[in-house]
């Protein structure tokens, strides 16, 4: 028997069962909808079941809130969706909220200046290519400069960030309508040309079809296609990857272009297909939230609907109780960071075994 | 020539707020974490210290600026090593992704401060908005004699004794990280942890020790700018965000050196206030102008990546969680 064997041991598990794996998260979702119950009821002396029935009200209680909810939950959707192949890659892209800037940008402008001029059809093409073109500009730049010199895409991306919302802030007040009022205000409002169709009466239902669109084809590209597998190679190792005769570059440069593309659509989905103006609250943090939706889906872009729905009900549930017991919506942003902080800690369990130091006899080791 | 030096103070103050914000994240990633919690640990400093100084001043019959000014400061600082705790544990220990869990900590951080600072005052049965004057007068108190020799007086002795406090600080955190054996030890576990773990050196306490001092030193950016930035009060319009994501762009200008740290931070200032100095600007010219310091920091960036000079690199292992095992 060793006696310098340390108090605890950690191991790196072999694969957990799927079903465990979620009862893990599920386990940890408990526990920090536990906390949150405890917070909101030292804040607001509230009985916390009740708190969180309002929440529901606030998400589901009504056909209108839910289509709002679900709104809501497809953009993120969207941009995790578009966030996913450059992190299977191991390319941080954090720029996120500046490429779906960028591409609310470019989908703004072709609805302002060409909106008398042509139809609603023409102008949705337009613009939905004007929204890929400004996000995989804004995607490709830091890839480029990564793929030739290696610079941290990390720092990059970010910046980048920062560069679209102060190009944002330059439009607004550019196309300022009305003059003084610091926003562009409702876009075509009288003749709603390039707003998306309602389709079955929907107002929101042609987001939800790009958005599963996107959904489905970016896990079947990622999936099964040459180009998911290349990425799938280089995020493991690019040393691997060049052994095999993958051009490390162009790969890289490739798939952030598609990531910046469907940023960039998420976008256009946002200004054309939601809110029908332009302001840095068009992206308003969720290209960094879509972040932590695509890293915790572990790029399955299926789980990241779950996910995605999930932050929104939470999100628009603490808007509710916040209105409803007059705090501030930021109750939201609390909520949400406190679940984060417990789902990101579980992971921990499903990749490692933990084992604590036995007398007597040593446990056995686990697979 | 008033002009220039009123751009000069204005951008002294500014740059000190991030100054503070990008010496603690120097600090942390010379360990190997990048934190990208750094707007959020700036808040948790900002609302814990108001928080702290708001109370006092409610429930003393007379308020006295300086013990407010301690009470805001102490609390200012463990709040916002608490909020470097929660992300050293979960990356560290837990191993979790270091940028996913910063940019949480930034999510949590500004919810939690923008939620106290915009209710405190009503959940404590008050009227309006936060306001603690007398201890951010302390902040802000100054020597007259001295401000007042003209000039010089008023470039380097106008401010609030925290831009001095930003300055010793970098100074020291310049001598820590190339003079102490203990600097170089956190160096070396920034730059590859294998190597420094079989040289004996306890990586996760170093990296521990590291995160939180260094938040610690983030969240005094955040109680700079409640307290002397914008005079004791609080404003949910998201400024200390933006502010922190300059702290890390600052980091990069700054080639994670604290001394670099110091005027560039003011630099930053400069770049960032020139716009009230020239005549004519419109509105929306303004707002381009507001992006120079994001530009000249990925400038630098990408100049250093091409130039491949060795002490202007990121640690090599940023980013990177730590796993014995895995070596």
């Amino acid at each position: 028997m060793n006696n310098h064997e340390p108090l605890i041991h950690i191991a790196k598990r072999d694969g957990m069962v799927w079903w465990r794996a979620w009862l893990v998260r599920l386990a940890a979702a408990i526990a920090a909808l536990l906390v949150c119950a405890l917070f909101i009821y030292g804040l607001t002396k509230l009985n916390p079941v009740k708190v969180y029935a309002a929440m529901w009200q606030g998400a589901f209680g009504s056909a209108r809130r839910s289509w709002i909810t679900v709104r809501d939950a497809t953009i993120l959707l969207c941009i995790g969706v578009g966030l996913a192949p450059a992190f299977m890659m191991r390319f941080w892209n954090v720029g996120a909220e500046g490429q779906v800037l960028m591409g609310g940008c470019a989908t703004a402008a072709v609805l302002i200046y060409a909106g008398r001029a042509l139809s609603t059809p023409m102008l949705l093409l337009i613009g939905g290519a004007a929204s890929i073109a400004a996000g995989v500009l804004w995607g490709v730049i830091p890839a480029i400069f990564k793929a030739r010199w290696n610079t941290n895409e990390t720092l990059f991306t970010l910046m980048m960030n920062y560069i679209a919302i102060q190009i944002t802030c330059f439009l607004v007040a550019k196309w300022e309508n009305p003059k003084g009022s610091n926003s562009v205000g409702i876009i075509n409002q009288q003749t709603q040309a390039g707003w998306f169709p309602a389709i079955f009466g929907q107002q929101y239902m042609m987001n939800v079809i790009i958005v599963l669109a996107l959904t489905v084809g970016m896990y079947l590209y990622l999936k099964y296609t040459k180009h998911g597998y290349e990425i799938s190679v280089v995020g493991e190792s690019e040393n691997t990857a060049r052994y095999a005769g993958i051009s490390v570059k162009r790969v890289i440069i490739r798939t952030m272009a598609l990531s910046g593309a469907v940023c960039g659509l998420s976008g256009f989905v946002a200004v054309a297909g939601a809110s029908h103006t332009i302001s840095t609250s068009t992206a308003g943090g969720r290209g960094f939230t879509a972040i932590i939706v695509a890293w915790m889906a572990k790029f399955n872009t299926f789980v990241m609907i779950l996910i995605a729905f999930l932050l929104v009900f939470l999100e628009k549930g603490a808007i509710q109780i916040a209105s409803q017991f007059k705090l501030n919506d930021y109750a939201s942003e609390v909520v949400t960071g406190i679940i984060l902080f417990f789902l990101l800690g579980s992971e921990f369990f499903i990749q490692y075994t933990v084992h604590f130091r036995s007398h007597g006899h040593k446990k056995e080791v686990q697979a | 020539m008033t002009q220039l030096i009123s751009l000069l103070t204005s951008a002294i103050v500014f740059g000190t707020v991030i100054l503070y914000g990008s010496l603690g994240e120097i600090l942390t990633e010379k360990s190997g974490n990048l934190n990208l919690g750094v707007p959020g640990i700036m808040y948790l400093g900002g609302i814990a210290g108001l928080a702290a100084a708001f109370f006092y001043e409610m429930h003393a019959a007379e308020p006295v600026g300086a013990v407010g000014l301690v009470l805001s400061f102490l609390a200012a600082i463990l709040a916002s090593m608490l909020g470097g705790l929660i992300y050293a544990f979960l990356t560290i220990t837990l191993r979790a992704n270091q940028n996913v869990t910063g940019l949480t900590l930034t999510i949590f951080g500004a919810g939690l401060a923008n939620l106290f600072g915009g209710s405190l005052n009503a959940l404590a049965g008050g009227v309006g908005q936060i306001s603690v004057a007398v201890t951010s007068r302390a902040y802000r108190a100054y020597i007259p004699a001295l401000a007042g020799l003209g000039l010089p007086g008023q470039l380097l002795f106008s401010f609030g004794f925290m831009a001095y406090l930003a300055i010793v600080i970098a100074l020291i955190a310049n001598w820590f990280l190339n003079r102490s054996r203990v600097g170089l030890n956190l160096r070396a576990v920034g730059e590859d942890p294998a190597t420094a773990d079989a040289a004996g050196i306890n990586v996760t306490r170093y990296k521990y020790l590291a995160t939180c001092v260094g938040a610690g030193i983030s969240g005094l950016g955040g109680l700079y700018y409640a307290m002397d930035y914008i005079k004791g009060t609080w404003s949910t319009d998201g400024t200390i965000e933006a502010l922190g994501w300059l702290a890390v762009a600052l980091v990069i200008f700054a080639t994670w050196k604290p001394a670099r740290a110091i005027w560039s931070a003011y630099l930053f200032g400069v770049l960032y206030w020139a716009y009230n100095y020239i005549a004519g600007l419109s509105r929306a010219s303004i707002e381009l102008f507001k992006m120079l310091p994001y530009v000249v920091t990925i400038i630098v960036l990408v100049a250093v990546s091409m130039r491949r000079s060795r002490e202007a690199q990121p640690p090599k292992s940023l980013g990177l969680s730590y796993f014995r095992e895995e070596r």
